[in-house]
């Protein structure tokens, strides 16, 4: 059973991330990219960590793929998209450069045997511990990382402001 | 009932995050980048489940918190970036952003 909800969701996960990276339309790159993380929260789920999978859908699925969709949309940039394609031994490159690297982690991680893991107990898969584990240990990394968030709204929002200028002069434009 | 062997995600986790590179080398629009970019982090995190699962510790699963959080950040940020390049320029192809070359 386990198994096959494995196998259904991985190859689920692969054709969507290859759909993201090759489909030439970014919405339907962005959507399909919902796919791929929703079934990553299930193998989250699957490997005893539910609350990262749930992190997962409410945090990526639910905000960041929004915030692409909203941007995709704001900017309208599938019209832009492909009709001069770089430099020609870019692509090959690319594949190659992926098809190796990926040759070379399933060797890595071949060599590493497969080992089945510990079995799941109700302390592994419960909320409690890794809450004592996140607000003991990890209590100054969980502070800094609230803080980074909020400097990162604060840039977010600097940087996408219109600059002062752009302002005055439509002001000025439209006052006479 | 079997339990999947840890080999097992670590090679999809491999395959996702080779799939994100290539997207991230190959793709010229700056929002497909980044969708690539997420994948790729993505595949990372499933990486270090997989581990905290085999392992059976909790560590790994804070690390992936702390990955999400970043991550949150990183989009935003990226984002706004995006629109005001796009604001400048009218274009996010990265082709074509070269004021900072040289």
């Amino acid at each position: 059973m386990e198994t096959l909800i494995f196998a259904l969701f991985a190859s689920l996960a692969l054709g969507s991330s290859i759909v993201v990276v090759a489909h030439k339309n970014p919405i339907y790159s962005t959507l399909s990219l919902v796919v791929t993380l929703f079934s990553v929260a299930v193998l989250f789920v699957l490997l005893g960590a539910p609350f990262l999978g749930v992190l997962q859908i409410l945090i990526y699925a639910g905000a960041i793929v929004v915030l692409f969709l909203f941007v995709v949309m704001l900017l309208n940039v599938q019209r832009e998209e492909m009709p001069h394609s770089g430099q020609p031994g870019q692509r090959v490159a690319a594949l190659l450069g992926a098809v190796v690297f990926a040759a070379f982690l399933v060797l890595l991680f071949w060599r590493a045997g497969s080992p089945q893991g510990q079995p799941l107990t109700e302390e592994f898969v419960s909320l409690k511990a890794l809450a004592r584990q996140l607000f003991s240990t990890y209590l100054l990394p969980f502070e800094i990382v609230g803080l980074l968030l909020l400097v990162a709204v604060i840039g977010a929002t600097v940087a996408a402001r219109k600059p002062p200028e752009v302002e005055e002069t439509a002001s000025k434009e439209a006052a006479p | 009932m079997s339990p999947v062997p840890v080999s097992w995600y670590l090679l999809l986790a491999a395959a996702l995050f080779a799939i994100g590179a290539a997207g991230a080398l190959t793709r010229r629009n700056g929002i497909s980048i980044f969708l690539s970019i997420e994948l790729m982090l993505n595949a990372a995190n499933l990486t270090l489940v997989a581990y905290a699962r085999q392992l059976g510790d909790h560590t790994g699963q804070v690390i992936v918190f702390f990955v999400m959080a970043v991550a949150a950040a990183e989009a935003a940020v990226g984002l706004a970036l995006f629109i005001a390049v796009f604001r400048n320029r009218l274009t996010i192809d990265v082709n074509r952003m070269n004021l900072m070359r040289w």
